[in-house]
């Protein structure tokens, strides 16, 4: 009731008094133009699909590379040493350059190689780069999570008689894997947005639509459409996920 | 824009009594001579040979034809050398005019002053010569098949889009390296840049670059276009625009364009 | 007596530079329940885990029918299935519930669907009302019965238990230690480290005495808890059956 009510007064003094500001009439017009608005609105939607059709194909790629590697890192086997030196300087490596480097590089760099059409496509080379990139991330936060499962729990299931492979996968993964969904949760918030990204080497997704527009039309307002848009659907996406989590934790309580 | 109507109406005012010879006596650096100063050293298209006094190449032309609309003699004109960013920065000069492609912007014209545009620069379509082996033509059945790619802030992405309407959506870049890096890595055909950064891209950048063709230049709806540069506040300005304007009704200008820069590039009108 | 069913000589085991245990020997019979009690630190649980080489031994041998388990390389995953071990606490998987924490290893390991079995022993541990609760739904009691539950339908011959009512309130040791009489009525052969005394006491066929990774006293209840040998015996039993 008093959070309602403050909440209330915050957002009538800040409608009350934005407009008041000296610079507002300015700030209005090329930052919230309606007619521009209208007109840039369905373009963005359209360029912003692009950018969900990339997130799409992306994640699934991301987790498989990056739960190989967080594996690939734990395992204790001497003869599989070397796997695990691959895992180390893969991580290392991909979580150490910028994203947007490796869209250049990659993306321009390994179709110059002389692949032709479609295997030189940017969109292919473009999901590698971000793929690479963020399997890293998602690797580190999932070797977190399995370190976290207590000892006991792999002691269990070996003493059951399971193998490694099947202690791993049906009693340390489930758990590591729940125990990190917040992390990765915001891991795909960051990717969502950088898809954008790709837009550095060629595909116009919606942010480069947006430039498209302000340039032609010298108005900021596409640029805030594309916020909207994004806020669409990040804000849903990650209240969907306290939402199960928050029942996730319940249902267990 | 000022610039162009100051020019229409002294080229409205000197059709008549006024002869050109006598408008820039005095004016000059040194009197009977006009003192150009081009690069160093100068670039094809604009000049041939590093050689500006064979008056072979755009901008040589240009210097030649421009001197005898002022009343110069050939052997009346003599050319220094200045580098590109000296002589935009404010200060003494040692040339009454300087041609090396300076785009006519607000910010270079309030150190340095720019004669009414002499060129305006079409936009080029840059690709490789695979490409043009493969069978592209300058013309825009050919054109709409090839997969685009464009810088995002220039003049080229409208055209792209509205004239050359290709079957493909174009992909687009922030910057020209973005784009010939596109071309390289063969993700797109083909580009679209004003005609002499096609030429310079074609030259030393793109390996197995090529230019197809060139628009129109009233295609293009801020086009970039070139000046003669002059020191700030020089009174050899109004004579210069006098015999540009000159030049440009008697169509000399178009005609000494379209040797060198078309026919001499070889890069046709695209139909 | 007839031949073993465990049987370690000289078993020595350090985890860096403290020596747990400085050479065990211990036989095991088929069908006999033995209780390991002493201080904690004395090696009670150490032992255990050789038992099933979960922990590799440093030195000696560990003899499981006839077979010294002990010989680096050898593949554990049989004997595993042979010997069921319940520890202390964290046995079951928190993300399965009770059915699936014991069908598991049934399914993976035996290759077999043990659904019938899995209910019977469920309901005759007096749990069938609890199969599909997850691990935090269940009291403490309630899930070391399901751990036990979990370890027999692997059908082992020997279980090893590792203080399995230390964790638990002690209103609810009772329940798990009846499931423990009942096992031993089986004949099932077992191994109990346990504070449990009075427990030991009446159910234990022999209770082993460890004291600084030794075998310092073993013989039959009645005899170590009413008439030790050894001093250091009965200051133990003097310690915690005050």
């Amino acid at each position: 009731m008093i959070a309602g009510v403050s909440t209330l007064i915050v957002l009538a003094l800040v409608i009350v008094l934005v407009p008041l500001a000296p610079g507002w009439e300015a700030v209005r017009a090329s930052f919230f133009d309606g007619e521009v608005f209208v007109r840039v609105f369905p373009d963005l939607l359209r360029a912003f699909l692009l950018d969900v059709a990339i997130f799409a194909w992306s994640v699934p790629m991301i987790f498989a590379m990056g739960l190989a590697i967080a594996l690939a890192r734990g395992n204790t086997n001497p003869a599989l040493f070397p796997l695990r030196i691959f895992g180390a300087v893969y991580v290392d490596l991909f979580r150490g350059i910028p994203v947007v480097l490796l869209v250049y590089l990659v993306g321009f760099g390994i179709p110059g190689l002389g692949l032709s059409r479609p295997w030189n496509s940017p969109y292919i080379w473009g999901t590698v780069a971000l793929v690479l990139t963020y399997s890293a991330y998602v690797a580190e936060v999932l070797r977190s999570g399995i370190e976290s499962i207590h000892a006991s729990q792999r002691n269990a299931a070996i003493c059951l008689g399971l193998s490694e492979r099947d202690t791993m996968r049906f009693v340390i993964l489930p758990q590591a894997i729940r125990r990190v969904v917040p992390a990765n949760m915001n891991m795909l918030v960051a990717l969502q947005k950088d898809v954008a990204l790709l837009s550095f080497i060629g595909p116009v997704e919606i942010l480069r639509q947006a430039g498209i527009f302000k340039s032609l039309l010298a108005n900021f307002t596409p640029y805030v459409v594309a916020a909207v848009i994004f806020l669409c659907v990040t804000v849903p996406a990650t209240r969907y996920a306290d939402y199960l989590l928050n029942r996730d934790r319940n249902a267990r309580s | 824009m000022k610039t162009i109507l100051t020019a229409a109406v002294l080229s409205t005012l000197a059709s008549g009594a006024l002869a050109a010879g006598h408008c820039a006596a005095g004016k000059t650096l040194t009197d009977g001579t006009l003192t150009i100063a081009t690069g160093n050293p100068a670039y094809y298209p604009w000049v041939l040979n590093d050689a500006p006094e064979a008056g072979e190449g755009f901008e040589a032309a240009v210097a030649y034809a421009l001197a005898e609309e002022m009343g110069f003699a050939a052997e009346d004109v003599t050319w220094v050398r200045t580098s590109f960013d000296e002589a935009i920065q404010p200060g003494a000069k040692n040339f009454d005019l300087n041609m090396q492609q300076y785009s006519i912007t607000e910010d270079r014209d309030k150190v340095v002053d720019f004669s009414s545009p002499y060129y305006t620069a079409p936009q080029a379509v840059l690709t490789t010569k695979a490409i043009v082996d493969g069978g592209a033509t300058a013309t825009m059945e050919s054109l709409k098949v090839l997969k685009w790619g464009v810088v995002a802030s220039a003049t080229a992405l409208p055209i792209v889009m509205e004239v050359i309407e290709p079957d493909a959506s174009p992909l687009v870049y922030d910057d020209n390296a973005n784009v010939t890096a596109a071309i390289q890595a063969g993700q797109i055909d083909a580009a679209l840049f004003d005609l002499p950064t096609a030429l310079y891209l074609s030259a030393v950048v793109v390996e197995g670059g090529a230019i197809l063709g060139q628009f129109d230049p009233a295609a293009a709806e801020n086009p970039d276009q070139f000046g003669m540069l002059m020191p700030e506040g020089s009174e050899l300005k109004a004579c210069v625009d006098e015999a540009l304007a000159a030049m440009t009704e008697s169509g000399k200008l178009a005609e000494i364009e379209a040797q060198w820069l078309q026919e001499a590039t070889g890069v046709p009108l695209i139909r | 007596m007839q031949d073993p069913r465990l049987s370690l000589r000289g078993v020595t085991k350090s985890f860096d530079d403290v020596q747990v245990l400085r050479g065990i020997d211990l036989d095991i019979a088929p069908g006999e329940m033995v209780c390991l009690i002493g201080a904690s630190g004395s090696g009670k649980s150490t032992l255990l885990r050789c038992m099933n080489g979960l922990e590799p031994v440093d030195d000696g041998e560990v003899w499981l029918d006839g077979v010294d388990i002990a010989e680096p390389g050898f593949d554990l995953a049989p004997v595993r299935q042979r010997i069921g071990i319940v520890f202390q606490s964290f046995n079951l998987f928190p993300h399965m519930t009770a059915y699936e924490n014991v069908a598991l290893a049934p399914r993976r390991v035996l290759g077999e669907d043990a659904r019938d079995r899995i209910e019977a022993l469920f309901v005759r541990f007096g749990l069938a009302d609890h199969i599909n609760k997850y691990p935090d739904q269940l009291s403490g009691g309630q899930q070391q019965r399901v751990a036990v539950i979990r370890a027999l339908a692997m059908r082992p011959q020997t279980m090893l238990l590792d203080e399995i009512t230390s964790a638990l309130d002690p209103e609810l040791v009772g329940e798990v230690l009846d499931v423990l009489r009942q096992l031993r009525d089986d004949g099932m052969t077992m191994v109990l480290a346990t504070h449990e005394m009075a427990f030991a006491r009446e159910v234990a066929d022999r209770v082993v005495f460890m004291d600084q990774g030794v075998v310092a006293e073993e013989g039959a209840p009645d005899a170590i808890f009413s008439a030790p040998e050894r001093e250091r015996t009965r200051k133990f039993l003097a310690s915690v059956l005050r």
